[in-house]
């Protein structure tokens, strides 16, 4: 950011994301140096579908990493690696030979492999392939995307089978195209992007051959499965020609990498738009009977991979914009901790904003949003106050849904994301969860774990030890809750999840 | 004789043009509309630009209502937004700076802390968020007091107690007290609200140079302090952070 930086050398760390592209150059004590930004398109084709143009998303790319190598006033010299990390589940095909996407990329949010993902589940329905993969059969994940693009684009499957096409998450396609792109570029994924296409075996982190056959994927687009810590290649051209290329993680594997989340136990979350919670649990990958997803952590080099429990919540940051978007009720998003302050507590009323269904660890899609015990003496206020209790409550149900699977207790929970700014948000929380919830001195976990990775596989950095010696803890807020208090609000919150449920009667 | 200033009515013009009808016109459409000449209007233009009541659009070159015109009505700054624009310059002072540092803003007769990064140790610390502080002898109350009137009255008028025997207390000391503030641009506190505690902070302006907070970094006089002076380096620091906030919130250089 300004002066004191000490001379290099740097890591950089590419985060390819939903809405735009970044690249934040750190230094050896994980300062931020410099970053650039650039949005992308989000391309809405249809009630439902997302999608991306994946040649403007590799222009974006490159020239967000010429801004903020710019910007930090360095060159290729000064830079000992490059990180990745990007949107999961982001999905897309091109042409090996010309680099020409044959779509746009389907982004995560998508919905509409729905059916073929009913269709996929056969009579067992959405966990057929869970076992295996860790994973319910779901929209989001890109193998029923491959499976829609080779069914869909005329002639695809032929030339897919015949060798011609490329698939990769977003991962892939930037480590593809900074490797040299037709001429010689790796095609490579790394096992936390891998664990995220329902195709991985979680076991034995291989492609799954039975699943490739059921889904009718040919195998010959699929790219090499690589550790998340290693250098899968140099960089073909532009400022940061012969700089290696040495992480991938998921954006939010990434930031439990970055949030130095190295033990069983361990647990960060991100605060954004919706939430995404994860639990590091070990070299073993944990079963999950509560609804969360299984998936890998992380995996360095050639040691063992670390498995993670992953819980999310759809609804959080972006209750906050519908308070003022929708309702009008606050003219800025920071505007909601005013409000809420100016009362005591909640007035009585509870807000579940199940606006599309409940997720972990409900999971019905029948559900819709409710605002619960209200009366005469309700306020604006109070609703405000509601509004930010919901999000800590939703994470209190994530947080005993990992307990319950992996028989560990929440000892500390990391944040980050938007909504850490939010300090009555922030003590809420840690007094729902009845445990320390602690903020990094660098809020940018997603991009500093792509930079963490790739400097641990280059040697920039030692190991992970010395990793944790780079983490800050920049606040921490204790919980202040009564017992009896957070017992009758958490049975309060739970009658009021109950009212959601059966509202939508039968679709079709 | 003129009672009236044309440019003023030709910038209400353009400013009631554009909110009628097509959102962004072309500097030759508006000049046209006027009847005026281009340049007379781009000069207008260009003002009305640097205020902030228009906007270009760097793509097209046309011109449509700047944000500024929405502002105007709602003037306050919400104390939970500048803490949202300044966490990253705040993390990064307590980084590089090695203290804690607070952001503050003035609330009845004191300094409300509204913003707290722990220093960047393993040391146990406890947020202090909704805490005050005393107005007349904390650098981020001497920062508020120089800047802001409103302030500086509260601290006139408060019963300045001693805390330390350093504390100035009298009105003659508390005001070149402020005019050493102002003249530097930073405040500090040496020992004059808590024993072995110095601090340095430095002024938070919005976009319309409003004094709006101030931010600091407070720590033990040993480590603040060099051979008896303010290090020069914390108050460098101290500084950018305060000016970084600034042209977040829209302040332009000074």
């Amino acid at each position: 950011m300004t002066d004191t930086h000490s001379t290099g050398p740097f890591i950089a760390a590419i985060d390819q994301g939903t809405t735009s592209s970044r690249c934040i150059v750190f230094d050896r004590d994980g300062r931020i140096v410099s970053v650039d930004q650039k949005e992308h398109e989000q391309i809405f084709p249809k009630p439902g579908w997302v999608e991306h143009n994946a040649t403007e998303i590799w222009e974006n790319v490159q020239e967000v990493v010429a801004g903020a190598i710019s910007k930090a006033k360095i060159t290729s010299a000064d830079v000992k690696a490059i990180g990745i990390t990007n949107q999961r589940e982001t999905t897309l095909l091109w042409d090996k030979n010309t680099g020409e996407p044959v779509h746009n990329a389907i982004v995560w949010q998508d919905t509409r492999t729905d059916a073929l993902c009913r269709e996929l589940g056969r009579n067992v329905g959405q966990d057929r392939f869970r076992r295996e993969t860790g994973l319910p059969l779901a929209s989001y994940f890109a193998g029923p995307k491959i499976r829609w693009l080779l069914d869909n684009v005329e002639g695809l499957r032929e030339r897919a089978e015949a060798g011609e096409i490329l698939f990769g998450t977003m991962d892939s396609w930037v480590i593809w195209n900074l490797t040299g792109g037709p001429n010689g570029g790796v095609h490579v994924t790394d096992v936390t992007n891998a664990s995220r296409t329902l195709l991985m075996n979680l076991h034995n982190l291989d492609w799954d051959e039975r699943i490739l056959s059921s889904m009718e994927i040919p195998a010959a687009v699929l790219p090499e499965i690589r550790s998340s810590a290693e250098v899968y290649g140099t960089t073909a051209d532009g400022v940061l020609a012969g700089v290696p290329v040495a992480s991938a993680l998921g954006d939010q594997q990434a930031a439990l990498f970055g949030q130095t989340c190295f033990s069983e136990g361990e647990a960060k979350s991100t605060y954004g738009t919706g939430t995404f919670l994860l639990m590091n649990t070990g070299d073993k990958p944990v079963n999950s009977y509560n609804g969360l997803l299984t998936t890998v952590g992380y995996r360095i080099g050639d040691q063992k991979p670390v498995y993670a429990l992953e819980g999310s919540i759809a609804v959080t940051g972006s209750l906050v914009q519908w308070m003022r978007d929708q309702m009008g009720l606050i003219n800025s998003a920071a505007e909601i901790e005013t409000l809420a302050s100016s009362v005591e507590d909640n007035g009585g009323a509870y807000f579940v904003p199940a606006f599309s269904g409940l997720f972990a660890p409900y999971w019905r899609d029948d559900a819709r949003g409710v605002i619960a015990g209200l009366t005469r003496y309700v306020t604006k206020a109070h609703i405000a106050r509601a509004v930010l209790e919901a999000t800590a409550w939703q994470t209190r149900e994530i947080v005993d849904a990992m307990t319950k699977d992996s028989g560990v207790e929440l000892t500390a929970l990391k944040v980050d994301g938007g909504m850490t700014s939010n300090n009555l948000l922030m003590q809420t929380l840690s007094d729902v969860l009845d445990a320390p919830v602690v903020r990094p001195m660098v809020a940018e976990t997603t991009c500093l774990g792509a930079a963490y990775a790739a400097g641990l596989a280059v040697g920039f950095w030692p190991d992970t030890d010395a990793l944790r010696a780079n983490w800050r803890r920049a606040a921490e807020w204790t919980p202040r809750m009564d017992a009896d208090v957070r017992d009758r609000e958490y049975k309060n919150w739970l009658k009021a999840v109950q009212r959601t449920m059966g509202w939508i009667e039968d679709e079709e | 004789m003129a009672r009236t200033i044309q440019s003023l009515e030709r910038a209400a013009a353009m400013l009631r043009l554009l909110a009628g009808g097509e959102r962004r016109l072309g500097l030759s459409d508006i000049a046209s509309s006027l009847g005026l000449a281009k340049g007379t209007a781009h000069g207008i233009l260009r003002t009305l630009q640097q205020e902030g009541f228009v906007e270009q659009d760097e793509a097209s070159g046309r011109y449509q209502l700047g944000a500024e015109l929405l502002r105007l009505g709602n003037s306050y700054l919400d104390v939970h937004e500048l803490r949202a624009r300044a966490l990253v310059w705040t993390d990064d002072l307590a980084r590089s700076s090695g203290e804690s540092v607070y952001l503050g803003v003035l609330h009845q007769q004191g300094v409300l802390i509204v913003h707290h990064v722990f220093r960047p140790d393993d040391s146990r610390q406890v947020l202090e968020v909704g805490a005050m502080q005393p107005l007349h002898s904390t650098a981020l109350g001497k920062v508020l007091s120089a800047y802001d009137p409103v302030a500086h009255s509260e601290a006139a008028e408060a019963a300045r107690e001693a805390f330390t025997p350093r504390t100035v207390t009298s009105m003659a000391g508390f005001e070149s007290v402020l005019d050493l503030t102002r003249a530097r641009g930073w405040g500090s506190d040496v020992e004059e609200t808590w024993e072995g505690v110095a601090s340095i902070a430095a002024p938070i302006h919005n976009r319309r140079r409003m004094p709006v907070g101030a931010v600091g970094v407070t720590g033990a006089v040993e480590r603040v302090c060099k051979e008896g002076e303010l290090r020069s380096d914390l108050v460098a620091a101290v500084r950018d952070c305060a000016r970084a906030v600034s042209r977040d919130l829209g302040a332009s250089r000074f």
